[in-house]
């Protein structure tokens, strides 16, 4: 790949700031603490972590509704993460935004023909009668009847409101699009449509997508890549194959393991590796590794040194963990001596 | 209830949708209130416009026929100095309703505007906007008005203007509220994201959603201004003699209560009835332009 990502996020940092300004309590919590990121052309990168973890700050930050608090993001080769909101405008038809909640992420005094218009309008696009031919031919790639054009949002059904929401964000023909956990406020029978639907235009629009969600099956339905979050940090990258078959960091471990199959006799022979302790609060600064209080297989090393994310077993297999090597690849955290619990029910 | 289903019609009938104001029309004929609203206020409107050309002159005194109650002659009977009171309360209509209805106007206007600004953007602006409106609303409504019609002078206009200021600061509190938790949605966000200004983003998508707020707020607005020309009119601060307004009116008639009751009796339910009006018609139009109200 010697073409020029789409996407280059380095070192990105987005502390806020909480407490007041006049108490002398005043905390940080560490939302996003160092990310890189990289999404090539037409790829579809999934982001995956738990809730708190900092994924929705770090598609925030590159959509730049949230400004970061260090590092660079660039978008097609051009930084943008210092550019003012005047500077950043004729971008934003580069990149687009698809909300979770598709209840509140369109405006309710605005119909659907008005919503997917808006964006060509704020670019000052064609003609009104060319608006409309775009917005016919958007609202049918998502499979929209042309029906709905005069309707209100609360006459949609969730999946059809968040249909909208993508025509919407593609209407411009964005080179990105952040897709904020587009589907989890929808019933499994329809989130299965909804990424149909993103993956057949990102067949025929090429756009190249960051995909955040926690649900792991919709991660390995939909991406190309997957990056791995834990507390502000990128834990660990890889393609989705080499990451399901071959997953490194103990947290990327502890997560797989976690996730439901549908096959009950998989399920049955299937060590469940159950972490203790909860994520811990972001306001503290940990020492060493974010992951090593609930990691069962942590070394003294680990609370002492910050891992990086580094290509041990190969260029495109990325995870921040000491104990990953190029002899001995993977440690099994099953093995190790924590209380775990060992369920293989 | 059983009307309802009557009259729910079967939907997505028609292929093609009618014009929005047609079917917002249609649903505000199908709200008896409203319509009651509505008429009540144009037929004041027009009582005040074509009144006093079709009545009698309405400052013409006739000493012989003082404090008379109501009869063929004189509809509502006649004042201490002999005056046509129907012809009177028709003149005041045109005072009242002006000062009631521009007033509220231009307070929503210049209070909208600033409101929104404030709580969009917040930081420094808003905190002395703020303190700025907490100082202006610690005093009450009338005595504010009070205060700038005397420094203003007695006019019309300055009635106008009076009464205006001193509802800004409700109206800013207001708009601000709306702007603060509307901002936080994400449709605003997805805004900001098309590349949307600022402008845009407050007039188009925090404004609308805030409408009913602001219909509610004229509502209650435009009789609580048209009570406060008529208190600015007491004390003199409000329009001269021989204009009258219906809160000169009534004003007036306070020293006739025990003789001719009804003085007080008419400009009060002609101030009564136009605030039932503008209720109405404000909760007809408050439901009726919500697209989530599909009746």
């Amino acid at each position: 790949m010697s073409e020029q990502p789409v996407l280059e996020v380095s070192n990105l940092v987005k502390h806020f700031q909480s407490g007041s300004r006049l108490g002398g309590g005043r905390t940080v919590v560490r939302a996003v603490d160092g990310v890189d990121l990289t999404i090539g052309r037409g790829e579809i990168l999934g982001l995956v972590g738990e809730s708190g973890s900092g994924k929705s700050t770090v598609g925030s930050c590159i959509a730049r509704l949230t400004q970061p608090s260090s590092g660079t993001i660039r978008l097609l080769g051009r930084d943008i993460s210092t550019l003012s909101r005047r500077e950043m405008r004729p971008l934003r038809s580069e990149v687009h935004v698809v909300f979770q909640d598709p209840y509140s992420s369109l405006n309710p005094r605005m119909t659907v023909g008005q919503i997917v218009t808006e964006p060509l309008r704020q670019h000052r696009r064609g003609t009104r009668a060319e608006r409309n031919r775009i917005v016919s031919d958007m609202l049918e790639r998502t499979g929209l009847s042309l029906e709905l054009v005069g309707r209100f949002p609360h006459e949609l059904s969730g999946g059809q409101r968040q249909r909208v929401a993508l025509a919407r964000a593609l209407v411009l023909g964005p080179s990105l699009v952040i897709a904020d956990e587009p589907v989890s406020a929808l019933d499994v029978s329809v989130q299965a449509s909804i990424l149909n639907v993103i993956l057949d235009l990102q067949i025929d629009l090429g756009f190249s997508c960051l995909f955040i969600t926690h649900d792991l099956s919709v991660v390995e339905f939909i991406s190309d890549r997957i990056a791995v979050m834990y507390l502000g940090k990128i834990v660990e990258t890889a393609t989705r194959a080499e990451l399901f078959r071959d997953p490194q960091h103990p947290y990327t471990q502890a997560l797989l393991s976690a996730a439901p199959t549908a096959d009950p006799s998989s399920a049955r022979g299937r060590e469940r590796i159950i972490l203790s302790g909860d994520l811990p609060s972001p306001t503290e600064e940990i020492s060493g590794c974010p992951f090593h209080a609930r990691c069962p297989v942590a070394i003294d090393r680990c609370t002492n040194e910050v891992p990086l994310l580094l290509g041990v077993t190969g260029p495109d297999h990325q995870s921040a963990c000491h104990l990953v090597t190029a002899e001995n690849g993977a440690p099994l955290i099953n093995q190790g001596d924590k209380n775990l619990v060992h369920n293989a029910s | 209830m059983s009307q309802k289903m009557i009259t729910a019609k079967p939907k997505a009938a028609s292929s093609t949708p009618r014009p929005r104001w047609q079917r917002v029309a249609r649903r505000f004929a199908r709200r008896p209130m409203a319509v009651t609203g509505l008429i009540l206020v144009v037929g004041f409107v027009l009582f005040a416009i074509l009144g006093p050309i079709l009545l009698t002159d309405p400052n013409q005194q006739d000493f012989t026929a003082i404090l008379q109650t109501p009869s063929f002659a004189h509809l509502l009977g006649t004042d201490d100095l002999g005056r046509d009171v129907f012809a009177r309360i028709a003149n005041g209509a045109r005072v009242s309703l002006m000062a009631g209805v521009m007033s509220t106007a231009l307070a929503l206007i210049i209070g909208i505007t600033i409101g929104l600004i404030t709580g969009f953007y917040r930081g420094w602006v808003d905190v002395v906007v703020m303190r700025i409106v907490d100082v202006m609303l610690a005093f009450p409504f009338l005595i504010f008005a009070v205060g700038l019609a005397a420094i203003l002078g007695a006019s019309l206009t300055n009635v106008i203007i009076a009464l205006a200021v001193s509802q800004v600061p409700e109206v800013i509190r207001i708009a601000r509220g709306e702007a603060m938790a509307i901002r936080e949605q994400e449709f605003v966000s997805g805004a900001v994201a098309d590349g949307a200004r600022d402008g845009t983003i407050m007039f188009r998508y925090i404004a609308p959603n805030a409408m009913s707020a602001f219909i509610v707020q004229a509502t209650v607005a435009i009789p609580a201004a048209i009570i406060g020309e008529s208190t600015l009119s007491f004390l003199g601060l409000g329009v001269q003699p021989p204009m009258s307004s219906w809160g000169i009116m009534l004003t007036s008639a306070q020293q006739y209560l025990a003789q001719a009751p009804y003085l007080a009796l008419f400009p009060g339910i002609a101030i009564a009835l136009t605030a039932l009006g503008f209720n109405l018609l404000g909760d007809g139009l408050r439901d009726v332009l919500d697209p989530k109200e599909t009746r």
